[in-house]
């Protein structure tokens, strides 16, 4: 039988040798259980598109759908509605009027500018409504003048009530409000010209 | 009975541990009101834990079922509307009381050395009860869980890069939906509660292991006698014990009326919209968190967006919160009772209780400018307390701190 000594380097190799490689077990195995909190096939495959029949939509009326579990907003602008979104004296109270800055990947490519819907379509407007602020769901508030959303300077729009944020009548963001960006408008097509399929881009024609 | 004790004695160290927590602890005799929270943060544990038990025999953590479910324990289960109602009288009281606890820490300094650990244990203990009521607030699937849960939630989504999917992530869908609340069921009833009840347990082991601070701010533990005993110090049991039961009759008493006559407190306990079910389609007229939490979401509020962003809030909310962890090492004044602190130190906590209380009214508010500045004020001035304190406490004349207990 040897002397034996002990090797108190070689211990300490192995220690931390051991450490090292059950902390990386522990990694490989925390990630099945973190996966877990992912949307599940189920979820992702509850995405489909969703069809609004807006034939029976009159001027100023507003509709939801849920899209994605979002509530989706369809709703039909009047002549004047329409241009009060193009005067410069709401234009020039908004953050991103022309979608361009923060709020650029906020619209599918095809929309028009100002009016924020497909070309020829003007007078239906597509939007997702959730405040890009938190999340709630803006209150429609299409009349001009309301008085506790500012008077003569409100256009119409949507007010959050959470925190306070505005929006005109195509999704715009005021300036000043809490909420960053312009709301969403999700993609969408027209099957016929009174049925809209949200969720899938328009066509190319 | 004396041969019992033995036998478990020599296997397990019972009068030991009795001796050494209860009956030969020995705690300042000059304790005063401020010292009863403790002992009604643990009674206040026990009924969450056992209202919670049953509620949970009844409750169904499923989007179609949850409020219904909540709605048959009120109605049809018999004697439920009691449990439930002292489950969610509970968790404010609970908070009042945790509030009352933490602010005699602030008025005695009991977070400065060697308390220091145990003040951080306390302060995650805070952040975890706050977690817990969050996800209890969601459950019962009403309007203000839904869209409570959807604000709070979004928070996540403003971090720079990895928000959007770290949102996803928590969600476990694209909005808040059936897969979100039973995470949040499983993080209520098991994951939290089991962290709670572990550093209660570390929190009581530090406490026991320093000795609590007394309203002089004095160490007992400096003043023994021959048998190295504190001359300040009385035994825990029976002398605190009787005391703490008198305490937990008054406070029952309180409870009750509560939950008799007012259980919803006006909705400030209880909203009002958490009357209604969750509907993903309609946002109520005004949502604001339950109490407890609005100074914190006042904070939120104040800050606005900058860079495009609502992550600086985000921020400066947890901030808000973080930096009670730093209160030990803020404080440089040499006494920790405020009997004995400079008169400045006493205008300072005099002015962070006034902006905290304002941050907690303003945040059941809705956003007016007049509100917006008054919340940006109550914000500067709460942040103000924390980072000038190592400044006021290091100037202003303190008074010279006996050497005993006074009383």
């Amino acid at each position: 039988m040897s002397e034996q000594t002990i090797d108190l380097k070689k211990r300490r190799f192995l220690t931390k040798a051991t450490g090292v490689v059950g902390a990386v077990g522990v990694g490989f195995v925390a990630w099945p259980f973190l996966s877990t909190w992912k949307p599940s096939a189920k979820t992702k495959a509850a995405g489909a598109p969703v069809d609004v029949d807006i034939s029976k939509l009159e001027s100023g009326q507003l509709v939801r759908v849920l899209w994605r579990k979002k509530p989706v907003w369809v709703f039909k602008r009047d002549e004047s509605a329409l241009d009060a979104l193009t005067s410069e004296d709401l234009i020039s109270k908004l953050a991103d009027p022309n979608g361009t800055g923060n709020s650029k990947n906020q619209q599918p490519k095809y929309v028009t500018s100002n009016y924020r819907s497909i070309e020829n379509k003007e007078a239906i407007a597509v939007i997702v409504g959730v405040c890009t602020h938190l999340g709630c769901s803006p209150t429609y508030r299409p009349e001009p003048g309301a008085s506790d959303l500012g008077g003569d300077s409100w256009k119409g729009g949507f007010y959050c009530p959470c925190h306070g944020s505005k929006f005109d009548l195509a999704g715009r963001v005021y300036a000043g409000v809490p909420a960053p960006t312009n709301l969403q408008i999700p993609p969408y097509q027209y099957v016929t010209d009174s049925l809209i399929r949200v969720g899938i881009d328009q066509k190319n024609t | 009975m004396k041969n019992n004790q033995s036998w478990i004695d020599q296997r397990f160290p019972l009068s030991k541990v009795w001796n050494e927590h209860l009956a030969e602890y020995y705690t300042p005799r000059n304790f005063n009101f401020w010292y009863f929270f403790g002992g009604l943060a643990v009674l206040m544990l026990g009924m969450q834990l056992l209202t919670g038990i049953f509620l949970t025999m009844y409750y169904k953590p499923d989007a179609a079922e949850a409020f219904a479910s909540v709605e048959y324990i009120m109605r049809d289960i018999e004697w439920g509307w009691l449990i439930r109602y002292l489950h969610s009288t509970g968790a404010s009281a609970f908070f009042v009381i945790i509030y009352l606890h933490m602010f005699r820490a602030l008025l005695y300094g009991s977070y400065k050395g060697p308390r220091e650990f145990l003040w951080i244990l306390g302060m995650l203990l805070y952040v975890l009860l706050a977690a817990e009521a969050f996800f209890g607030y969601v459950l019962p699937w009403g309007q203000m869980s839904f869209w409570g849960a959807q604000v709070i939630i979004s928070l996540f989504g403003s971090v720079p890069v990895i928000g959007p999917d770290l949102l996803v992530w928590i969600l476990g869908d694209y909005a808040v939906g059936d897969a979100t609340l039973n995470r949040f069921f499983s993080l209520h009833v098991i994951v939290l509660p089991l962290l709670l009840v572990v550093l209660v347990f570390l929190h009581l082991v530090a406490l026991h292991h320093v000795g609590s601070n007394n309203p002089d701010g004095i160490e007992i533990k400096e003043n023994k006698d021959k048998d190295g005993i504190p001359k300040d110090g009385i035994p825990f049991h029976p002398y605190f014990t009787i005391k703490d039961s008198m305490v937990v009759v008054g406070f029952i008493w309180i409870m009750c009326a509560v939950i008799f006559y007012a259980p919803a407190l006006n909705g400030y306990f209880l909203e009002h919209a958490n009357f209604v079910e969750a509907n993903p389609l309609k946002t109520p007229e005004h949502i604001a968190p339950v109490w407890y939490l609005t100074p914190f979401y006042s904070v939120l509020r104040a800050i606005p967006p900058m860079f495009g962003s609502q992550f600086p809030g985000v921020l400066a909310m947890f901030a808000a919160i973080l930096i009670f962890f730093a209160l030990p090492w803020l404080d440089r004044s040499p006494v920790k009772s405020i009997r004995y602190r400079s008169p400045i130190y006493k205008w300072a906590l005099g002015i962070f209780v006034v902006s905290f209380v304002m941050l907690g009214w303003l945040g059941l508010k809705p956003v007016t400018p007049t509100y917006a500045l008054l919340g940006r004020i109550a914000t500067a001035l709460y942040f103000a307390y924390f980072i000038l304190m190592p400044w006021y406490t290091s100037i202003g004349k303190t008074k010279e701190v006996p050497t005993r207990v006074t009383e």
